[in-house]
């Protein structure tokens, strides 16, 4: 199974594990974090919740496609679902190759599909007192934005499926 | 004709509920939604939604046949 979901903090050091070979010169992951501010917003939490029997079989077919499109020996994809605090981790992709260059093209590939495609929820609570369902409850009154997911890599929005979204994106 | 829905996100609290067994002339996906957005007051317009029926997406348009599980899927947010 190379997509699955836990309630549990996700164990990248056994995640990554799973992904070593003698034939692999290297591994390229990506965390994604919960942050402190989305669209204006002060967020103190967030909660998780995904369709697992659809959403398993959608994040199989992400891996798989990137498999096939990427010469790489190994990929893995980890989401949480539940209730996660500022900071913590909830999601890892992880990729495995003899070189990097395609290990970081298949781990940007699959964190962009998963964002994209399976079905899974976000709802933030904010500082306010308030709380919403991330692309559901403002998407009449606002375009989709990227969200509250940084990674020490890289500090832009990786939703480049619609990149109009990134000028109502909040830089942190 | 007996179906069985499964409610996420939004919807859950809108509707209020997790699933429920439901009888229902309804002979699509499409159908469907028009009759529990009435009952529901669900503000996500149907383009706004996928389908999936026994856990596989599925066009809107779809015959449904008894015992189907609905799910109706609101914008994702995963990552």
């Amino acid at each position: 199974m190379q997509f699955r979901f836990t309630e549990s903090p996700i164990d990248v050091g056994s995640a990554r594990r799973e992904l070593q070979t003698l034939s692999a010169g290297g591994y390229v992951s990506f965390e994604g974090w919960v942050r402190d501010l989305n669209d204006g917003q002060e967020v103190t939490r967030l909660e998780y919740e995904a369709f697992q029997e659809l959403a398993v079989k959608e994040g199989d077919r992400i891996v798989t496609d990137a498999m096939r499109r990427f010469p790489i020996k190994h990929a893995l994809c980890i989401h949480r679902v539940g209730s996660l605090g500022l900071g913590d981790m909830a999601v890892w992709v992880g990729v495995s190759s003899a070189h990097r260059g395609e290990a970081f093209d298949a781990c940007r590939f699959i964190i962009d599909e998963v964002k994209h495609r399976v079905p899974i929820w976000k709802k933030e609570h904010y500082r306010n007192g308030d709380s919403g369902w991330v692309n559901c409850e403002r998407c009449a009154a606002a375009p989709q934005h990227s969200h509250a997911l940084h990674t020490h890599h890289e500090h832009q929005p990786h939703d480049h499926h619609t990149p109009e979204h990134l000028a109502t994106t909040n830089p942190k | 004709m007996q179906l069985k829905i499964q409610y996420y996100a939004l919807m859950r609290e809108q509707a209020g509920r997790s699933d429920e067994t439901l009888d229902t002339a309804a002979a699509t996906p499409a159908q469907l939604y028009q009759e529990l957005a009435g009952r529901y007051g669900f503000t996500l317009s149907r383009d706004q939604l996928k389908v999936a029926v026994n856990s596989e997406f599925s066009d809107w348009s779809r015959p449904l046949a008894t015992g189907d599980a609905v799910v109706f899927i609101p914008p994702v947010a995963g990552g």
